[in-house]
């Protein structure tokens, strides 16, 4: 990788951080626009929407069914009312039992 | 007082802690598999921080994207801190801007979750401080190990805990569905838009997620306000 991947990490630090410092350190009291802050509220749904799918169904290359069965396993266990710790163990041990007796 | 006030947020921190087990040592193994040596792996998670977005960086490092343009996609990832970050401010009592610009490091999804949903009306910056080390520890700790070790663990583990982030994602993405059906339209849009992107192979993976993300952000949060069903209250003259 060399020199370009400090450079890379450089910039994804530097882009990561300034989005979390500004608004604690600066923006003390200031409003944004009500339409701004609806949208920017949406966005971490939006953005959990578009990283889960499709990518979940092809978190091993070549198998499907592997993904289908962690997409449904992770939803499944969440919709039981279950916190993050069940449905992150409870879809590995899922997918796991999966994986032994394939 | 500042001591048990740390403590505190170390306690409130653990279960992110945990949680961040199977992802770190995912990613530290993945980074691996992908080429990148153990300092390389480690300094990401020392600098960045970011859990989804160091996974993507790292598919996107698989595919040969130009490094400009995983930072620009790090930078969209993460651009939902902004308010997440305005919003503790609200929730955090003031301290001096040096100390704010330090917790601002630690605010991930996890992390924030946590401060911003504790009782107390207001948390001190020491609170803060204990769920970042314990969030922060677990993430750059288990990074080296999955990077050490992580090929010690059979091969099944390792596919299955490949899940791991996602399941995360499900995690939290699927309580608050329950209780707003704009969340849901939300999730159900970006999906299906990202989807279409990938199938029809219009846009890179990138690119794909800031766009998803925003058209869907943008269009529900306009029909919102549009029908008056938005819980934010109606644009002002100065708004927009």
């Amino acid at each position: 990788m060399g020199a370009t991947y400090w450079w890379m990490l450089f910039g994804m630090a530097l882009v990561t951080y300034l989005p979390r410092m500004i608004p604690l350190t600066f923006l003390d009291g200031r409003k944004l626009p009500p339409f701004v802050t609806g949208v920017l509220g949406n966005i971490p749904y939006a953005v959990l929407g578009a990283l889960i799918f499709p990518a979940i169904f092809y978190v091993q290359e070549g198998n499907i069914l592997f993904g289908v069965i962690g997409a449904v396993s992770a939803f499944g266990i969440a919709l039981l009312g279950f916190g993050l710790m069940p449905v992150v163990l409870g879809t590995i041990g899922i997918l796991a039992v999966y994986s032994l007796f394939l | 007082m500042h001591q048990s006030e740390f403590s505190k947020g170390l306690r409130a921190g653990l279960s992110i802690g945990i949680g961040y087990f199977p992802v770190a040592l995912t990613f530290g193994l993945l980074a691996k598999t992908g080429g990148l040596s153990l300092l390389e792996a480690t300094a990401m998670s020392i600098f960045v921080f970011a859990g989804a977005a160091q996974y993507i960086s790292l598919s996107l490092l698989a595919h040969a994207v130009d490094p400009f343009m995983i930072v620009v996609n790090t930078f969209i990832v993460n651009i939902r801190h902004f308010l997440m970050s305005a919003s503790l401010n609200e929730k955090m009592h003031t301290a001096p801007k040096p100390v704010k610009a330090a917790v601002a490091f630690g605010v991930t999804d996890e992390t924030f979750s946590v401060i911003a949903t504790s009782k107390e009306d207001k948390v001190t910056s020491a609170r803060a401080f204990g769920v970042i080390a314990v969030a922060y520890g677990s993430w750059v700790g288990f990074t080296a190990a999955g990077h050490l070790i992580g090929d010690i663990l059979p091969p099944f583990l390792q596919a299955a805990m490949s899940i791991a982030l996602y399941a995360l994602f499900v995690a939290l993405l699927v309580p608050s569905m329950k209780g707003s059906r704009k969340i849901v339209l939300l999730a159900a849009a970006s999906a299906i838009l990202s989807c279409i992107f990938y199938y029809t192979e219009l846009l890179s993976t990138g690119w794909s997620i800031l766009v998803s993300t925003l058209i869907a952000a943008i269009v529900i949060e306009l029909l919102y306000v549009k029908t008056g069903r938005s819980p934010v209250p109606p644009l002002e003259k100065e708004g927009i």
